[in-house]
């Protein structure tokens, strides 16, 4: 067993390792290119500061804790906007999976609404709220809402009817087939809708920030650009970059920990 | 280590069988009299919608004997198997066990394994046990049963890593586990390849001499049926055309003249059935 062990550990651990680092390749050349661009004058660093101007904006935003308390917002609108349409969309991906009663009571009219992109209710949303945490929170939530709503009702209505059978057969109760064979079924489904969800939350976030907000990663960038800051402007978009990378990877974990049986997941 | 070893080889069904056959033989019960229920239909019917499938089935099945259902695609047999397992509703008619059932008591295996993908194949099993999933013995129920189709070292495994003939065996596992005093079978090994069948049929054989329970097998393969059952049932026009009784002892000799003579008797009333269409 440790003879094996030893033997094949180099070649399972060195891979990932090089794979790692192939990754970044581009992203550190782009950046080296871009500082060597902005030091020689090649860009004027009115159109784009160097990577090193943007790090020392960073570094002065953080020693003052303006940066911190910004992301700490943003990332607080976005997690509790997400939390609330995504637990409604979910819910009632759940009710119109399972009953045929609430589909047909709500679904063409979810539909319907689906329709209206929600960035263009925020002019009235300013008027409904103002620039208070509601409307961003109500923008995000929106935006939120249709997709863990569709996937979910998606995954639910395509479990395999089989399955379900099987499960009677074998005398499953109604919460026990939930349990053990459509919410199990559902959820590769789902995990589409929260990736989805996670794009379409930063994205609502950021213009909502920039149009209607006093705080916030979107503000911070607003406030900047009035005062032709521009490498704090850069950095606002370098971090929500970053944010938005962190999230859709903390949901490819979940995915992985949770769908591990998923022939997808499994690496042998 | 040691598993990622033993998946990168290639496991055939047959050389998998050779490794649990010596454990599996585990010592011969008494074939067990009180195991199997006997089976009584009467003038059985069921259309959908214009669609008169089944038109009168009468039949009576002892206790424990192993019937094969056979007749042309689309004749019924499918809806047949699901009437008897209480799947579907009967539209005239009766069906019988001669007692109360439970049921954990009447099983029935598809072509399609239906096993759950998010399940270990050991949780698989224990969805067999019916109300008895939450017991505390389930897990050695379960275990058992696995061991019984030679499967005890896949317990931990996910379905989607299994062979068609493995998920198969964990399907008949799962429908063995509440011991069962009936079991249907709709074409179970319709789609595995011809070696695997036969070591598929000979599992069935096995199982079903070790339980006593009685069998319904549905099957399109008249070599298969002759092969495992007792009795073969030819279905056409929605009545039950030919009732033949295969008389060769067990275990039964493949390829042998009398079930040769057998099949190709069978296979003459099928072909007549065809022609007429
Ligand atoms: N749920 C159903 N609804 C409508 N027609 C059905 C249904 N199930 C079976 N049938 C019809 O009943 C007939 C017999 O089907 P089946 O029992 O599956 O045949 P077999 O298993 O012998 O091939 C076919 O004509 C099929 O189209
Ligand atoms: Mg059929």
């Amino acid at each position: 067993m440790s003879l094996i062990d030893s033997i094949s550990l180099p070649r399972g651990v060195r891979l990932p390792r090089i794979d790692g680092l192939i990754q970044w390749i581009v992203p550190l050349a782009i950046i080296a290119i871009w500082q060597v661009a902005s030091v020689t004058g090649f860009v004027p660093t009115r159109v784009l500061p160097a990577p090193s101007d943007v790090v020392l904006a960073g570094w002065k935003l953080l020693l003052s804790g303006e940066l911190v308390r910004n992301i700490w917002v943003s990332f607080w609108r976005a997690s509790i906007g997400f939390l609330i349409g995504g637990s409604i969309g979910f819910a009632f991906g759940l009710a119109n999976g399972l009953s045929q009663l609430s589909a047909k009571l709500t679904d063409t009219t979810l539909q319907m609404v689906r329709n209206v992109p929600h960035l263009a209710l925020i002019p009235l949303v300013i008027l409904w709220f103002g620039i208070d945490e509601s409307a961003k929170l109500f923008l995000v939530a929106l935006g939120v809402f249709f997709p863990i709503y569709l996937n979910t009702l998606h995954g639910i209505r395509t479990v395999d009817p089989q399955l379900i059978e099987m499960g009677r057969i074998y005398g499953m109760t109604d919460g026990e087939l939930f349990r053990r064979v459509i919410f199990p079924g559902a959820l590769p489904s789902i995990f589409v809708g929260i990736r989805f969800a996670l794009g379409i939350m930063w994205l609502t976030l950021i213009v909502a920030e920039t149009i209607a907000a006093s705080s916030g990663l979107g503000y911070m960038a607003m406030q900047a650009r009035e005062f032709m800051l521009i490498d704090v402007v850069v950095l606002s978009i370098l971090i929500y970059a970053l944010l938005g990378k962190l999230a859709d990877s903390a949901s490819r974990v979940l995915e992985r920990l949770t769908l591990s049986w998923h022939p997808a997941f499994q690496k042998r | 280590m040691q598993t990622a070893l033993r998946t990168s080889l290639p496991e055939t069904e047959l050389a998998s069988r050779a490794n649990f056959a010596p454990h599996a033989r585990v010592v011969r019960e008494q074939r067990p009299v009180e195991a199997g229920l006997p089976l009584s239909i009467r003038g059985l019917r069921k259309s959908f919608g214009d669609n008169e499938v089944l038109r009168g089935i009468d039949l009576h099945i002892p206790a424990g004997q192993f019937v094969a259902i056979v007749g042309k695609s689309g004749c019924g047999k499918s809806t047949l198997l699901r009437l008897i397992a209480g799947l579907d509703k009967i539209d005239a008619g009766s069906i019988s066990f001669g007692q109360d059932t439970q049921p954990e008591d009447i099983r029935v295996m598809f072509q399609e394994p239906r096993l759950l993908p998010w399940a270990r194949v050991l949780s698989n099993v224990e969805v067999g046990l019916g109300r008895d999933r939450a017991s505390a013995d389930a897990d050695t129920r379960a275990a058992k049963a696995l061991t019984e189709v030679g499967l005890t070292d896949k317990r931990h495994q996910w379905p989607s890593v299994l062979s068609g003939g493995q998920k198969q065996r964990v399907a008949l596992a799962r429908a063995l586990v509440s011991r069962p005093r009936v079991l249907a079978f709709d074409e179970p090994l319709g789609a595995l390849d011809a070696l695997t069948r036969i070591s598929m049929q000979r599992l069935l054989e096995r199982v079903w001499r070790d339980q006593g329970f009685t069998a319904i097998l549905v099957t399109h393969d008249v070599t298969e049926a002759v092969a495992l059952a007792d009795r073969v049932l030819v279905i056409d026009e929605g009545r039950i055309a030919h009732d033949v009784v295969v008389n060769a002892g067990r275990p039964r000799e493949r390829g042998s003249a009398e079930l040769a003579s057998l099949e190709a008797s069978i296979l003459s009333h099928l072909l007549s059935a065809e022609d007429r269409t």
